[in-house]
């Protein structure tokens, strides 16, 4: 038995948002695979839920009339990983959600949990953070937008406010076009692990075979997921090459800030994040069609 | 104060009621209202896929899944899997016949995640099968054997090299 206190089941998100003004100190649960866990392990007890994994209309992905992809917060990471939307227009976010736990993992866990629970490690936060994804968030006081590296105040902290839930996370067209990625989770088994450090990259070239816009963004390279900015600068017009690659992983690794922890040296992911670095902006120019 | 909950749902191909506890797990709800133990509890932590079972047909690993949200879904369990005379399904025979089976604590949750392969009617390569099983640990450390029936399995029932 888990260590509830009271249950209810929202029925809709309006119903969400109601069930919340009443108990502004309830869990939102959605896959439960982050509560759940506290509560076995007795980080959590006594909690009053609110259920919002039976909201179907918070499931799935939507390419909008304007080009933004929108995915709803309760989206599994394998309907995300098997999307054919996500396949065509943001592979990248395929290949991060593709990652996570294992199988079962992947079927219960959804990218709302995986935004909200403020986690630097989460899988799929570097990659929204490289493709500056907007948080929807819908609340009693209506529709709020947030990019989503203000979303993030601290670690295991997100701006929800008092009845908001994250009701989707929105890729902006501008913000994936003629943009290809790469993800690289390291961590120490192939499956069910969680990273030591991860990295998202994303390029778009220009018609002369440029960088026009590169993106970089790590998780556990600091207490929450992080762009490495001076990284982007570094490389903005330069050619694709080989050049690019190393420039743009000494500048990131200056931006970042990881930790000692029992997974790894702080020296040790400031290695990886070098090398994950030069792999994902090689990669990710390869993806766009340049000869490395 | 303890709240119950009716759910309906489908066990097995058979529509089936059961009130239980809020706070209980799906795995909870099939072993103690239905008996079906075949689903084990081991971590309880989703950690080792003992608990594995279908719900609409995806694989769930139900120590983590709340009985409340089973209402209206159709779950199957490795007991669904025999014929009317307890006759064995061919990935159960493949288990025994491949020696998948040591103290088979974990043979369940693995067969269940080997249907979803096997219905797929898809052909995994050995690398997308390993993929595919690694939300299940194996205590007696018999994976080879295990991909072996699975990947056996698979051949047969999409005709081609064994
Ligand atoms: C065995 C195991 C392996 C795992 N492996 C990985 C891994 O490899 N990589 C990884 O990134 N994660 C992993 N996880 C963690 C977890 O599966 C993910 O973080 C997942 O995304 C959580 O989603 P959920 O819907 O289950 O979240 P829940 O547990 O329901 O919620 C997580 C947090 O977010 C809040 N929340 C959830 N949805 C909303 C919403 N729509 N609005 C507002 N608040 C919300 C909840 O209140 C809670 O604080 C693993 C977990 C387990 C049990
Ligand atoms: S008992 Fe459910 S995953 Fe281990
Ligand atoms: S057969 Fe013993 S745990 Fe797998």
């Amino acid at each position: 038995m888990f260590d509830f206190r009271s249950y209810a089941a929202a029925a809709s998100v309006e119903d969400a948002v109601r069930l919340l003004a009443e108990k502004p100190n309830a869990v939102i649960m959605a896959g439960g695979s982050d509560v759940l866990i506290k509560m076995r392990s007795r980080d959590m007890s006594q909690v009053d839920v609110v259920s919002i994994y039976g909201l179907d209309e918070l499931r799935g992905i939507r390419l909008e009339p304007n080009g933004d992809i929108r995915i709803g917060s309760l989206t599994s990471f394998s309907h995300i990983e098997h999307d054919e939307t996500v396949n065509r227009l943001i592979p990248v976010l395929s290949q991060a959600a593709g990652t996570v736990g294992g199988p079962q993992i992947r079927n219960i866990g959804t990218i709302g949990g995986n935004t909200c629970n403020g986690v630097t490690s989460a899988d799929t936060a570097s990659t929204c953070f490289a493709l500056d994804a907007i948080i929807e968030l819908t609340g009693s006081e209506g529709v709020r937008h947030v990019p989503i590296v203000g979303f993030y105040l601290r670690a295991g902290k997100v701006d929800i406010r008092p009845t908001e839930i994250q009701t989707a996370v929105i890729i902006p067209r501008d913000s994936y076009e003629n943009c290809f990625g790469h993800y690289q989770k390291y961590a120490m088994r192939n499956a069910m692990d969680i990273a030591t450090l991860n990295c998202s990259v994303n390029v778009r070239l220009n018609a002369d075979g440029a960088i026009e816009r590169a993106r970089i963004a790590y998780g556990v390279a600091g207490p929450v997921p992080m762009r490495a900015g001076s990284a982007e600068a570094a490389v903005c017009g330069m050619p694709a090459g080989e050049d690019a690659a190393h420039i743009f992983a000494d500048a990131a690794i200056r931006d970042i800030n990881p930790r000692d922890s029992w997974r790894a040296s702080k020296a040790f992911r400031i290695h990886i994040a070098h090398e994950l670095a030069v792999r994902g902006l090689t990669e990710s120019m390869r993806r766009a069609g340049a000869t490395i | 104060m303890t709240q119950y909950q009716v759910v309906h749902c489908t066990i097995n191909g058979k529509s089936c009621e059961a009130v239980v506890d809020v706070r209980a797990s799906l795995a909870d709800m099939l072993r103690n209202n239905f008996r079906l133990t075949s689903v084990k509890k081991g971590c309880g932590v989703g950690e080792c896929g003992a608990c594995n079972v279908l719900v609409d047909g995806e694989c769930f690993n139900s120590c983590i899944y709340l009985a409340v949200w089973a209402d209206g879904k159709s779950i199957r369990t490795v007991e669904g899997l025999t014929g009317p005379n307890g006759e064995l399904s061919d990935i159960q025979q493949a288990f025994i016949d491949e020696g998948a089976v040591q103290c088979g604590f974990c043979t369940p949750g693995f067969i269940m995640s080997a249907v979803e392969i096997l219905e797929s009617g898809k052909r995994y390569t050995r690398d997308e099968i390993r993929r595919q099983l690694s939300g299940h640990l194996c205590r007696c450390t018999g994976y080879e054997n295990i991909i072996n029936a699975v990947e056996k399995t698979m051949n047969r029932r999409l005709g081609g090299d064994e």
